[in-house]
């Protein structure tokens, strides 16, 4: 029952996954898919942290640290521009937003 | 050794159902209680890793703030979320599609058939006399201090972009003024009046 590293990764590629198919089921709703993004996030960190471990190489917990810098101010930023669109529009739905065009 | 694998076995298996959740909970506000108990089982999977400071990190910064900020927007935006969750289905086979390829890719193709190249060294991150935040403070703080402080001025942008976008100036609200209350002489409050005897002050 040696927990190996090929373990890790099997669980960050069912959590990548969970956030992926999160992101595609709730295409309306913002909330829910900068969640989603977090999870992915995550799932990347523990990619890192589990190479970190299993390599005895600690530049991997660096990374992971500044991914998760990253994401908090992704975060922050996101749910900001969610307060403001709200503000504006009385609605978060994704399919309504095509002011810009783009 | 059994215990370790009945830990990880535990701690993966309760991230993995609690990420499913935060995805496909009706009420957002459960969604982000699911998010918070997955960071939190990250956390221990982590500390089982050895990486006992990403995990306290993972705890403090994203269970105390980030979960918390969700939190703060879910319950202060006044959403129909039921009126959101309306047409899941029609993205629910490309999305189980994608998903599964994606999960057969990632587990078939890397995560099982992974092996260490020859040069590579097994072995555990931190070294044996220090502590695992004391390792990643010598390496943080020399060899990556140009990007340690590129971290904080990500965060100091974020902050500030967070605070402009949402300050918001409205009309017609009262404020106090301290420039015009500290800047007052005396001149203009005060009049030093002789008042007769028998006349009163006009």
């Amino acid at each position: 029952m040696e927990i190996g590293l090929a373990h890790y990764l099997t669980v960050a590629a069912a959590l990548f996954t969970i956030g992926v198919f999160g992101i595609f089921l709730n295409r309306k709703n913002i909330i829910i898919i900068l969640m989603s993004i977090e999870l992915i996030l995550l799932a990347v960190n523990i990619n890192f942290v589990a190479f970190s471990s299993y390599l005895g190489d600690l530049v991997g917990q660096v990374f992971a640290l500044f991914v998760l810098t990253v994401a908090a101010a992704e975060a922050a930023i996101g749910l900001a521009i969610l307060v403001v669109y709200f503000r504006n529009r009385h609605t978060i739905e994704v399919d309504d937003v095509h002011m810009m065009k783009g | 050794m059994i215990l370790q694998a009945i830990a990880f076995y535990l701690f993966s298996a309760i991230l993995l159902i609690s990420g499913f959740m935060v995805i496909t909970a009706r009420n957002p506000v459960h969604s982000v209680l699911f998010l918070i108990l997955a960071f939190l089982n990250a956390a221990a999977l982590f500390v089982l890793l050895g990486a006992e400071f990403l995990a306290m990190i993972l705890v403090v910064v994203y269970v105390g703030a980030v979960a918390v900020l969700f939190l703060f927007v879910v319950m202060m935006l006044n959403v129909d979320f039921a009126e959101l969750k309306k047409g899941v289905q029609a993205y629910l086979i490309p999305g189980l599609a994608v998903g599964l390829l994606l999960l057969a890719e990632l587990i078939g193709a890397v995560a099982v058939r992974w092996s260490f190249p020859q040069h590579a060294m097994k072995g555990a991150a931190t070294p044996a006399n220090l502590s695992n935040t004391a390792a990643l403070g010598h390496i943080l703080y020399t060899e990556y201090v140009y990007y340690f402080e590129v971290a904080g001025l990500i965060l100091l942008v974020a902050m500030i972009g967070a605070i402009v976008l949402t300050l918001r100036r409205r009309a017609g609200v009262r404020r106090q003024k301290a420039w015009d209350q500290i800047s007052r002489d005396r001149a203009e409050t005060l009049a030093l009046v002789d008042a007769k005897p028998g006349e009163g002050v006009e």
